[in-house]
């Protein structure tokens, strides 16, 4: 850096860092005073937090050196991270489970963006769900059989998830059809069917699932716990899903249903073709909302003894060698949930901006 | 539709195929594997550990139970279980057998429909202090701030035993643990009170162990056995008698490293308890080794105690209540004859 500088310049007040920290930070009384007091709460927190988070932290370290030393224990994690992420899948078979997500991630990468959408990415999603499907199983010559019993961690979270919303959504905008419709039979059990499920809260909807369900089965009929809990999750979100669209299809406009009438278009065309389109495109906020909110409630079958990624997080925890490390951990599940509720509402916005028809 | 009809023909055709009235011990034959319902996040009694492999005292039970049935110790499956669904899953023949550190009481014996076998550990409510407080016994704990998971029969006892002898008490009462623990080790309560095995996990991991101390207090039984359901005799004996042969094997002095030489003992009663003179497994509907099979390979009941939750683990247990009766304890098995 030199010190002689020749060329004239604007006053350094209003231009560079100092001008816009003047016109941003500092230029009102009460914004300065707003702007101190942030400056202080970050400088008393942040460095204390960068200190205890990395440079004091002991990343791989056995649990007796995290308990000698002051920043966090990210070994908790490190250390563990094979049970936390896959649970009780055979320690040898875990390249498996791990195949299967990123084959799920991918595909899911693949499918975020409209242009790729064909023939061919369909073909891909059934021989990639196949390929998933005989990895996290096996029974094939080279890989042993894994029941579903010991399916668990991220697998279990996400297969719970991605299922259970790709699964609900059909199902909910049948709902809000139905619910709509004018025949009374389907109307009355759409309706009796959203508003009691709605009625309970998803916890209660799985104990039933899990505890009561069974007692009502001919003896030795056990059926899977995982489906279960899926099928009770696709149920419930379906309900909430129902509503929304609902919202939608009451905000067309009575002039569309009549054009499309006036076309010859029958129901299924007239919802296929004009209403649908537009009702869907409306609500995508607040689905998105609710399907964010179920992707954080596939953690509460944590209750019923699934391993999902929080349980075998927690499993870890109450381990004496672990105990007590729990902020790192879940710092760890924060960042987890974060990526996949992130990455959902970040797709919703794109996707309202490219199926907007208003002129920009 | 058709797929509906399909598995309402299909479920139909099941359950009129199997025949209701078969015993748990053909069945679990038939299956090939034993189902054993756990806790899965109590540690020294069943957890798994990083790998995944399951681990403890009532894992090892299990193991027992299947070495016993099928003379291969690794012939069972685990089904973690919520303490509410522990019961139910039993009921409904979802699990064999259930190790999940359950307290025998009476009516979870009749009104659950549930016989408790023989069992593995006896358990009490205790109390954990630190040292410095200078209380040598849980009458001192007047006014005492108490930190206690909530919901369970622990909140239960501790209010009892306080208001019998006319102390106050202010309960501390949080949800997880982990977090109980936390909090009484930053001085957020006087006393932290739980079952006494959990408190000497509680302590192992204290910042200073050596701060805290156990009270002698004990102020409730805790017999945490094996369950079975009610109306398969025979099942019942089988994970009865395994029970009492390890604590039998523990007796005799018979352990997996020298179960091999004790084959030749001359004393009859070893002979009959290890199958050498035979009957005992014959009448259990066993193979005449059973007791080789689960001594071999999964040890007698002292081996496992040291291996899962004893002195030399983290939860660094004395035996107490759980020693021999030989040397003081409550473990005492029936004789095999």
């Amino acid at each position: 850096m030199s010190e002689q500088v020749h060329v004239v310049k604007p006053p350094v007040t209003s231009v560079g860092v100092v001008g816009w920290l003047r016109q941003n930070l500092f230029n009102t009384p009460f914004n300065s005073l707003l702007s101190l007091v942030t400056l202080y709460f970050l400088w008393s927190v942040l460095p204390p937090f960068v200190r205890w988070a990395f440079i004091d932290a002991s990343w791989f370290s056995p649990s007796q050196v995290c308990r000698d030393g002051a920043g966090a224990c990210w070994s908790v994690i490190t250390q563990n991270i094979r049970f936390i992420l896959f649970g009780f899948y055979p320690y040898d078979q875990q390249w498996r489970p791990a195949v299967a997500v990123v084959l799920l991630l991918g595909l899911l990468f693949f499918s975020r963006d409209r242009k790729y959408w064909s023939k061919r990415l369909g073909y891909a999603w059934i021989v990639g769900l196949v390929a998933m499907g005989v990895l996290m199983a096996g029974g094939v010559p080279g890989l042993p059989a894994v029941e579903t019993t010991k399916w668990g961690g991220l697998p279990l979270t996400l297969l719970l998830s991605v299922f259970g919303l790709t699964a609900a959504y059909p199902l909910g905008v049948i709902l809000a059809l139905g619910r709509q419709s004018k025949m009374p039979a389907i109307k009355v059990l759409s309706v009796v069917y959203i508003e009691m499920i709605r009625g309970v809260p998803l916890i209660s909807l799985l104990f039933m699932a899990s505890i009561i369900f069974p007692l009502f089965l001919p003896e030795g009929i056990t059926i899977n716990k995982i489906l279960r809990a899926q099928v009770a999750i696709i149920l419930f979100t379906g309900a909430y899903i129902a509503e929304v669209v609902r919202g939608g299809l009451q905000a067309i406009p009575k002039g569309q249903y009549e054009a499309a009438e006036s076309l010859g278009l029958n129901y299924y065309l007239t919802m296929r073709l004009v209403i649908l389109p537009q009702a869907l495109k409306i609500v995508i906020p607040p689905t998105v909302g609710i399907l964010v909110s179920a992707f954080k409630d596939t953690s509460l079958v944590v209750i019923i003894a699934l391993y999902d990624v929080l349980k075998t997080t927690q499993t870890v925890l109450s381990n004496p060698e672990w105990m007590g490390f729990s902020r790192e951990a879940y710092i760890f599940l924060a960042i987890l949930y974060f990526l996949g509720c992130f990455s959902m509402s970040h797709y919703s916005r794109k996707l309202e901006m490219e199926l907007s028809t208003e002129n920009h | 539709m058709k797929g509906l009809r399909i598995v309402v023909v299909l479920l139909a055709v099941l359950a009129l195929a199997l025949p209701a009235s078969a015993g748990t011990l053909d069945e679990v034959r038939a299956r090939g594997y034993l189902i054993a319902g756990v806790n899965g996040s109590v540690f020294g009694f069943s957890m798994p550990d990083e790998k995944g492999v399951w681990k403890g005292l009532d894992v090892d039970t299990a193991r027992a139970i299947a070495a016993a049935v099928f003379g291969d110790a690794s012939k069972v499956k685990f089904v973690p279980l919520t303490a509410v669904q522990r019961l139910p899953a039993l009921q409904s023949k979802e699990i064999d057998v259930l190790c999940r550190n359950t307290t025998q009481t009476l009516t979870r014996e009749t009104t659950n429909g549930l016989n408790f076998v023989h069992v593995n550990f006896y358990d009490g409510q205790g109390f954990l202090v630190p040292k410095k407080l200078g209380i040598k016994s849980a009458k001192e704990l007047d006014g005492a701030t108490v930190c206690v998971l909530p919901g369970t029969t622990t909140e239960l006892n501790a209010a009892d035993f306080f208001r019998k002898n006319n102390m106050q008490w202010k309960p501390v009462v949080i949800e997880q643990a982990a977090e109980l623990n936390k909090a009484f080790f930053a001085g957020r309560c006087d006393v932290l009170t739980s079952d006494s095995s959990q408190l000497a996990g509680h302590r192992a991991v204290a910042p200073n162990p050596d701060d805290y101390v156990l009270l002698p207090e004990i102020i409730s039984k805790e017999p945490l056995a094996p369950v079975v359901r009610h109306g398969d005799d025979q099942w019942y004996d089988i994970v009865n008698w395994t029970v009492m042969a390890l604590i039998q094997a523990e007796e005799f002095g018979i352990t997996s490293k020298n179960v091999d030489e004790m084959l030749k003992s001359k004393d009859p009663a070893i002979q009959r308890f290890l199958g050498v003179t035979p009957g005992m497994g014959k009448a259990l509907g066993l193979d005449d080794k059973w007791t080789y099979n689960i001594i071999k390979q999964v040890g007698n009941y002292g081996e496992i105690y040291e291996r899962n939750v004893g002195p030399n683990t983290p939860l660094g247990m004395p035996r107490g209540l759980n020693a021999l009766w030989t040397q003081g304890g409550l473990m005492y098995a029936a004789p095999f004859r």
